[in-house]
């Protein structure tokens, strides 16, 4: 298992437990992380790569597995194009070079290559480490063709793992709260899926793809959204360059939010539509990382004026002049599985009576599907065309560590705090240590601060003030924090305002900055240590 | 596993360099941060390493003179044990200490078990006490026959113990017919070139020409039953052994701590290459390559003895890779006990070697299959792999026809108490227990009682002493040899004492595991000293129902034995008459 960019024992702590569990029967676990998680402390080996040098680590692995003849060569003539050019663009890529740009020892990066290359079975597994990145498509590309090179890929036991930052992130993007897709990832710019849903609906339904979020926010800047209607999300916390954001959503003519507790976004709504909760007051479904859709139930009525998100928008239809009725659960679901052929098998009895069912799972017999790629091992690929390598340039983060701003940061999870809080911050925790600045002894020592010492943290952005927390596994010249605590510090005043424009995904995970002493700190503090 | 919660003590100087001692001889810190940017670790690495806490223990408590925080904390970081789990392995046993110690210097142990406790070993630890010496009370200490036994445990030194030192009492010396103490007195057990010259290695040299099979088949024609207490017969367990694949163990379990017993100490003291040639025939014959000597903490000569053996027969190449230039590997570590009677259970002594506390597990799966690390072994008693030299000397056939039938070839006794001269002695099976004790030179005073067995054996009166010392007889007559004790006790002794410190001394070492023996060992106690030696009828259906429960519910031996004793000392009038108490 090549865990890469994922602290998963604190950001997926079920998840965790699976690997555990790999680990337990034996299997081997590289973590490729700059920082030394608390993940990581449970692989064979850390690999503590500089922030942004994905690219530089993965095309490594790349050409020391092709150099050594490991790569799968049955597999790259039968099921992938793009070979020649993919092993040409990653022939600079020696260990010494990928050494060289990554910080970790070459020795390592050989024998992870080797591991992974010789393994029965392998996986990648990575979460935002990879994609929070302004060049996150192409990491991730960086890191499918290692397994095309391989052919750990479409195989029980193999594969590419992208962890799911909630239970539910699969299942909001399977039922098409995507720019440029209906349920079921049917493409809305084909005129025949979108002629499904017409006639449905019985409606135009617009043939161009919209808007992601960072787009949006772009959209609201040059007054071409003048209007939001936002659910269950708190972008006046969770955006990069966060006071810009707010400077957008407060400038809009109309925002509605829908949430389940007054967020930051909510206090700046002009209408707040009391939600509820998903998992314990609404009946529907989930779909996990490995899209398996299981049933959640209502344990209790929502209290106060919250009503369920399904009346929520049935209202706001009727209000509009159409007539939804009051669907159920149930009734919404069987007109998915109408549309969406992946879904069609799926009926509430069967994923009552089976536990869940992983998509694609086509009609009433199909017993879902436990891993997908399935058809590149297929004699005649299942009639699709064969995979092909994306070559991938290394770049490095956008913004470059200047002697103003000599510190790179990145920011991530802490196991008992959730994203912005919103949902968290109402329990206290006996390991949640709040806001504070996370700074290698080393650092601490050549800038002079203390730990639990006062700060400021200063990026091309903006500053913030915040507490040190020296801390002995994170390498020389990386800083670290959570954005879990947006009314104690605001860390996306000063994080990147750079952002993937493939993904829209922003580079949290790579800003510049500084950290001075406030001036009334005296200069013989607490002993550093 | 890792990511660890170690607290803010830290270890002294002294308590890092003893850690790093015993783990950088072995296979290193669990956790290598090779540089700045690579760290190893993972489960593998740790698994491996956590057969190295108990050493790494004993040499903090040597080092230091007891498991401090700081040190405990520094060897949970170097192993990546839980501290939890490293404290709960420190407190298992009794060498092992997490309070403060009173002294910069070494501890003196004195035994209070039954032979020593008849002996004046109590009055011993009190007078020591009142000169001043850092003394505590210690349960066998396996020195019967110098009654009352000491042990040091040494600080910044080697433990020792004072009698060690004198010339070795080898009563039956010169006997032409003696089996296992033949070389004993004889033999420099400090030389394998004197073993060899008296015979030494010539078995291992017949093994391998007679091959594996062929072994494990004369072993079984021989009959010999285990010599540990529970008599296995021992053809049938390496049969078990040699029919499993993969990485597999030899254990030598001389982890004697039986009240009463000292034979195997005696043995290894005396002539060490001879377990070892043993063992290492027992590998040949089952196939494993690796081996285990688990000694107990209190034998500071016969693991000095071992140890340097060990290095003798590596460097003559019999030991190690290609014996004797045979395509056979085969090597033995030594691992110290640190003052657990449980830890003679054989699965406990497993658990023990592997870094945990030293508790019992349930069988089945046995030994065979599942073993040392999960792996099929074949654990056995020294005495026990003594046999076997002249087994494959000889033959199984010429070896069952020592002893009687159902109890086959010569065994080893272990006489203490009011005999003239307590040691140790070897009698074919069959050999009546009034021979046995006119061996050692017949009862001073009048017999009263024998403890036979050991603490968890039985007393027995004067009408049994012409009992044939067979399994069948003592099966017969209700009584178990066990490990071979012979404890003999006069009309003048006080029974009161010795039975309340038979029931505090499984109290004591219940390992806590199962509850009505965790709960019912201390009951038992507790009803003893309140009956002051006179018991109630309620009294002894509270033993009785206490004794069932135990049988019932204790997954190992410990608690099917513990009342064994305390019942029989009633039954016998030993206490629980009037005048006997107190």
């Amino acid at each position: 298992m090549l865990l890469w960019g994922s602290n998963a024992r604190e950001a997926h702590p079920i998840y965790f437990h699976h690997l555990l569990k790999g680990i337990g029967n034996g299997a081997t676990m590289y973590a490729v992380d700059p920082r030394l998680t608390s993940s990581a402390k449970f692989a064979d080996a850390w690999l503590g790569l500089n922030v942004g040098t994905d690219i530089a680590l993965a095309n490594t692995v790349a050409n020391y597995i092709i150099a050594n003849d490991l790569h799968d060569k049955a597999f790259i003539d039968h099921s992938t194009t793009g070979f020649e050019a993919f092993a040409a663009s990653v022939a600079p890529w020696t260990i010494e070079e990928g050494a060289r740009i990554t910080g970790v020892p070459a020795a390592a990066i050989a024998e992870m290559a080797h591991a992974y290359a010789t393994a029965e079975q392998a996986q990648i597994l990575w979460t935002l480490g990879i994609t929070e990145h302004h060049n996150g498509v192409n990491n991730v590309f960086s890191l499918c063709n290692l397994a095309l090179l391989t052919g750990h890929v479409g195989r029980w036991g193999s594969g590419l793992v992208p962890l799911r930052g909630q239970n539910n992130v699969q299942g909001g993007g399977d039922m098409g709260s995507l720019p440029d897709k209906l349920p079921g990832f049917q493409d809305v710019t084909n005129p025949a899926l979108r002629g499904k849903f017409e006639a449905m609906y019985g409606c135009d339904i617009p043939a161009e793809k919209g808007l992601h979020l960072t787009l949006m926010f772009e959209a609201m800047g040059e007054g071409k959204i003048k209007a939001a209607y936002c659910i269950g999300e708190n972008p006046a916390d969770s955006e990069n360059d966060v006071a810009h954001a707010r400077k957008l959503l407060s400038g809009l003519d109309m925002l509605v939010v829908q949430d389940i507790f007054l967020t930051r976004t909510a206090e700046l709504a002009d209408v707040v539509l009391p939600a509820s909760v998903g998992w314990a007051e609404a009946d529907g479904t989930v779909t996990s990382s490995e899209r398996r859709v299981q049933r959640v139930r209502a344990a209790v009525p929502p209290p106060g004026e919250c009503r369920h998100d399904i009346d929520i928008i049935a209202d706001i239809a009727t209000a509009m002049g159409t007539d939804w009725g009051r669907p159920t659960a149930n009734e919404l679901w069987d007109e998915l599985r109408q549309l969406s052929p992946a879904h069609a098998g799926m009926s509430w009895d069967r994923l009552e009576a089976e536990g869940g069912l992983q998509w694609p799972c086509v009609d009433l017999d199909h017993p879902g599907t436990p891993f997908l790629h399935g058809w590149l091992w297929a004699d005649d690929l299942e009639g699709r065309s064969p995979a092909p390598f994306t070559v991938v340039d290394h770049e490095g983060p956008k913004e470059q560590l200047t002697e103003e701003f000599p510190l790179r940061l990145t920011t991530g999870r802490a196991l008992d705090s959730f994203n912005t809080g919103v949902q968290s911050d109402g329990f206290a925790s006996p390991i949640r240590y709040g806001d504070a600045l996370d700074v290698s002894p080393t650092d601490a020592t050549a800038l002079g601060v203390s730990d639990g010492e006062t700060v400021d943290v200063s990026s091309p952005r903006g500053t913030v003030r915040m507490a040190i927390r020296i801390q002995p596994d994170l390498p020389v010249g990386l800083a670290f924090t959570t954005f879990h605590f947006p009314e104690l510090v605001d860390i996306n005043l000063i994080t990147s305002d750079e952002w993937d424009r493939q993904s829209g995904t922003a580079e949290f995970k790579a800003a510049s900055i500084r950290i001075d002493r406030l001036e009334n700190a005296t200069t013989e503090g607490a002993p550093v240590g | 596993m890792a990511d660890l919660y170690v607290g803010t003590d830290t270890a002294s100087a002294l308590e890092i360099e003893a850690v790093d001692a015993v783990v950088d001889a072995s296979q290193g810190p669990a956790l290598i941060q090779e540089t700045e940017r690579l760290i190893r670790g993972g489960k593998r690495r740790i698994d491996e390493r956590r057969q190295h806490l108990l050493p790494c223990l004993h040499a903090l408590q040597r080092a230091a003179g007891w498991i401090s925080p700081g040190g405990l904390n520094y060897v949970s970081t170097q192993l990546q044990v839980p501290p939890a789990e490293a404290y709960g392995v420190a407190t298992f046993y009794d060498l092992l200490r997490t309070d403060e110690p009173e002294t910069d210097g070494d501890i003196t142990h004195v035994c209070v078990d039954v032979a020593c406790h008849i002996a004046g070993g109590p009055d011993l630890l009190a007078q020591l006490k009142n000169d001043g010496v850092a003394a505590h009370s210690s349960p066998c200490l396996g020195q019967c026959e110098r009654a009352p036994a000491l042990y040091v445990q040494g600080r910044n030194q080697a433990d020792s113990v004072a009698a060690d030192s004198d010339p070795v009492v080898v009563p039956q010396l010169g006997d032409p017919t003696l089996k296992l103490l033949g070389r004993v007195g004889r033999v420099d057990p400090a030389s394998v070139e004197s073993y060899i010259a008296f015979g030494g290695y010539k078995a291992l040299a017949k093994a391998f020409t007679l091959g594996a099979p062929a072994i494990v088949e004369e072993v079984a024609a021989s009959g010999l039953m285990g010599r540990g207490g529970a008599a296995f017969p021992t053809g049938v367990k390496w049969r078990a052994v040699a029919a499993e694949s993969g990485q597999k163990h030899v254990v030598v379990n001389a982890d004697e701590s039986e009240p009463g017993t000292f034979k195997d100490r005696y043995v290894m003291e005396n002539d060490p290459f001879a377990v070892i040639e043993a063992a290492t025939i027992a590998a040949f014959a089952t196939g494993a390559s690796k081996g285990w000597i688990y000694i107990r903490g209190e034998y500071p000569l016969a693991t000095q003895r071992l140890e340097n053996a060990l290095a003798q027969a590596r460097d003559i190449g019999f030991l190690g890779d290609n014996i004797a230039r045979s395509s056979f590997s085969f090597d033995i570590e030594l691992r110290r006990g640190a003052g657990a009677y449980i830890c003679g259970e054989e699965t406990a002594l497993f658990a023990s070697i592997e870094g945990y506390r030293g508790e019992p597990r349930q069988k089945p799966p046995f030994p065979v299959t599942h073993g040392l690390f999960g792996e099929p072994t074949a654990i056995n008693n020294p005495e026990t792999l003594l046999n076997v030299l002249d087994i494959v000397l000889d033959g199984g056939a010429e070896f069952a026809k020592i002893g009687t039938a159902g109890s086959t070839g010569p065994k080893l006794f272990c006489l203490s108490g009011h005999v003239a001269k307590p040691g140790v002695y070897e009698a074919p099976f069959g050999t009546t227990m009034r021979e046995v004790i006119d061996l050692a030179g017949g009862v001073t005073g009048t017999l009263r009682s024998v403890l036979v067995g050991g603490a968890a054996g039985t007393f027995v009166g004067p009408e049994l002493l012409d009992m044939p010392l067979t399994l069948e007889d003592a099966r017969a007559n209700g009584v178990s040899l066990g490990s071979g004790v012979v404890m003999v006790f006069n009309d003048e002794t006080d029974f009161f004492p010795v039975v309340e410190r038979v029931a505090k001394f499984f109290r004591d070492e219940s390992c806590g595991q199962c509850v009505p023996c965790r709960v019912g060992t201390v009951r038992q106690h507790e009803l003893v000293i309140r009956s002051k030696g006179t018991f109630s009828q309620a009294d002894l259906t509270l033993l009785d129902d206490m004794d069932q429960v135990l049988k019932d519910a204790s997954i190992c031996g410990f608690g099917h034995a513990a009342s064994i004793a305390v019942r029989s000392a009633i039954a016998l009038g030993l206490i629980g008459t009037e005048g006997a108490g107190q």
